[in-house]
């Protein structure tokens, strides 16, 4: 039971078979290439949630410690809300960074292959 | 009417033919704009997906531009100027949620879908169920969304021109729901992307000058300008502080936390958000769209403090809600108080800032509209009635009516919802989007047993708990604020459904498919693992 209208085609391409997608698939550079995306995107992805959800849990129950004064008016609630967006920035930049040095020279090896180097 | 309306009315009034003109100018520009893209639409892919010829800098100011809604400048400005530092959790949780579209959905999506989210949900899946439940969950939010949006029109409408009966609103809303007809209908992706630039230009340059007006009172001293907010509002240091909307009982700590996960989950499952990562030639320009996004997005942000605490300080908080209950106005009325109340420089300020407003609400109601007409004319109309025999000139037909239809309905329920914070209705179709559409989206993606019962399951799942919860709340019912105020069958305490309806979703999903009888197809599968992650054979 596979599906019951055609899958997208492409225009430009011609799609590899399924056959071939599913060597790929099971090859060990693939592999590698999967490794490197999950194991770096999904602790990251659990780190920053966490983050925000510590902001989130702080802001309700340690109300006396987020309203702590630093200097003036500014106090941790402010100080700490501020950094959710450094820490924003910075992931994004630290994960481009790792796409363009760590996946992407793999995932275009790959698919210059497949396609035949179209 | 109460004295601030007719204050704020009183001296728009006399600027009317400058309000109106500037209004207009908008209008013609992107109907320029709009014409000139319709002449350039010439298959489905520019009608869908613009041609995939945008930049990732055009696109990553397009999708900032989709973005920041109504609810961002209008809602979370009157949020702060309300609520201090409560009214900030919007700003920070719209922002980080964009790290999740960035690490696990932007590219993947890109390289694995061709024009709308459920390409991608029903890649591997049977089409006609899935594409189905992804037409519908994407239509639902949409028009959640686009609620949101048709309430901040009627606010500033009826601050602007003094309008307030209601059939002077319903014209209001119908003008916006017939512009927004014709930029989807004749400029499809390409004409709602060049809109949405424009307008990301327009909003950041107007809030940078309003930032800068603040800021420049208080000598570039944030320290002193969150003092005298917190002394204006009358509620001393706890202004500053959270807890002053969500920390008064156990039940609203619960929703500030439902409201927590809702935003930072749902970004990633926002379908107009998604196909704009279609308009970008591959999986690389949307990866830099989304960091161009994470970049203005995050600045405009930061502004939004200026503005909620700048109105705050300059402005008596009775005056605030008097002119909306729920903070709504706090934007354009700090523009007529740095300008000077009895000022032409001050109507002036107010009236560039309310057009402003009013340019972000008709460009982000064009995205909205484009993404639930695309999904219904390619995902339900080609692929379910159709079985994707529909030729690409038949399915942009479809498309073009749809847009129609969704316009109507959407002017329909443009009244409803007016005096409700935008914010907070925004953040219901969060909620929605992270209870049914991302969790599919990660299964889909990552998962190799998730089968079209799983698929089936979260969406409907999701999609049923997050609006029934929605339905039986006091956003709805029993409460001073709610749609309808004067019936009572909020039977759910919380306002946010998000920390009942997305682990519900993701359950669902997990359940419907280890208790599916049918076998994933593995094949499919490989497929879409290989060309999420390398961009073979992508469009």
């Amino acid at each position: 039971m596979a599906t019951d209208a055609p899958p997208p085609s492409t225009e430009q391409h011609k799609l590899p078979s399924t056959e071939e997608f599913t060597a790929v698939q099971q090859s060990a550079e693939f592999g590698e290439l999967r490794r490197s995306h999950r194991n770096f995107a999904f602790p990251l992805t659990v780190g920053f949630i966490a983050w925000y959800l510590l902001y989130v849990l702080l802001s309700n129950f340690a109300g006396d410690f987020m309203g702590t004064k630093l200097f003036g008016n500014i106090n941790v609630a402010f100080v700490f809300g501020i950094a959710q967006f450094i820490t924003t920035f910075l992931i994004a930049w630290w994960y481009s960074r790792h796409a363009a040095a760590k996946l992407d020279p793999k995932a275009e090896a790959i698919k210059s292959r497949m396609e035949g180097g179209a | 009417m109460s004295p601030a309306i007719t204050l704020a009315a009183g001296e728009a009034g006399e600027h009317r033919p400058l309000i109106i003109s500037l209004f207009a100018v908008f209008v013609l520009a992107t109907l320029v704009i709009t014409v000139w893209a319709g002449r350039q639409t010439k298959d489905a892919a520019d009608f869908y997906a613009g041609g995939r010829q945008f930049s990732a800098f055009q696109n990553g100011l397009a999708v900032s531009g989709d973005y920041m809604s109504a609810a961002s400048f209008l809602g979370i400005a009157g949020a702060i100027a309300l609520f201090g530092y409560d009214g900030f959790l919007y700003s920070i949780g719209f922002l980080v949620a964009w790290l999740v579209a960035l690490l696990l959905v932007a590219e993947p999506l890109r390289n694995s879908g061709r024009y709308t989210m459920g390409d991608v949900l029903a890649y591997r899946m049977r089409q006609r169920p899935v594409r189905t439940a992804a037409g519908t969950s994407t239509i639902v939010v949409s028009i959640f969304y686009l609620l949101a949006q048709m309430a901040g029109a009627g606010v500033l409408v009826s601050l602007l021109l003094g309008i307030t009966s209601d059939a002077g609103k319903i014209g209001i809303v119908a003008l916006v729901g017939l512009l927004m007809i014709v930029y989807v209908s004749i400029g499809g992706m390409k004409g709602t992307t060049w809109v949405q630039m424009v307008k990301a230009v327009l909003l950041i340059s107007g809030t940078i000058l309003i930032t800068f007006l603040v800021l420049l009172k208080f000598d570039f001293n944030i320290s002193d300008l969150l003092g005298k907010a917190a002394e204006n509002s009358g509620k001393g240091t706890a202004f500053l502080e959270p807890g002053l909307q969500y920390g008064a009982t156990g039940t609203s700590k619960l929703d500030f936390i439902s409201l927590g996960i809702a935003l930072v989950l749902g970004t990633a499952g926002l379908p107009h958000i998604l196909i704009r990562f279609y308009t970008v030639p591959n999986a690389k320009a949307a990866r830099k769209s989304v960091n161009w996004a994470i970049g203005i997005i995050g600045g405009f942000y930061l502004m939004t403090i200026a503005l909620g605490f700048g109105a705050a300080a300059l402005i008596k908080p009775d005056e605030i809600i008097a002119s909306n209950p729920s903070g709504n106005t706090a934007a354009p009325l700090l523009a007529l108080h740095l300008g000077g109340v009895d000022s032409t420089w001050g109507a002036i300020l107010l009236a560039t800032i309310s057009a402003v407003a009013f340019a972000t609400i008709l460009a982000v109601v064009a995205g909205l509209t484009l993404a639930s007409s695309s999904s219904f004319a390619h995902d339900i109309y080609a692929n379910v009635i159709r079985k994707g025999k529909a030729s690409g000139k038949e399915e942009v037909r479809a498309a073009r009516w749809a847009t129609v239809f969704i316009g109507i309905v959407s002017i329909g329920l443009g009244a409803l919802a007016r005096d409700l914070n935008v914010a907070g209705l925004v953040a219901l179709a969060f909620a929605v989007a992270a209870s049914a559409n991302l969790p599919t989206i990660l299964y889909s993606l990552f998962w190799k047993r998730f089968t079209t019962q799983g698929a089936l399951w979260s969406i409907y799942g999701g999609l049923i708990v997050a609006t029934g919860l929605v339905l039986f709340s006091p956003v709805v019912s029993g409460d001073p604020k709610a749609m309808f105020p004067d019936v009572d069958f909020a039977y759910f305490p919380l306002k946010n459904p998000g920390i009942i309806s997305i682990p519900f979703g993701f359950l669902m999903g997990f359940l419907g498919t280890v208790l599916s009888k049918e076998e994933p197809d593995a094949g499919k599968y490989a497929e879409l693992e290989v060309r999420s992650l390398t961009g073979t054979g992508a469009h």
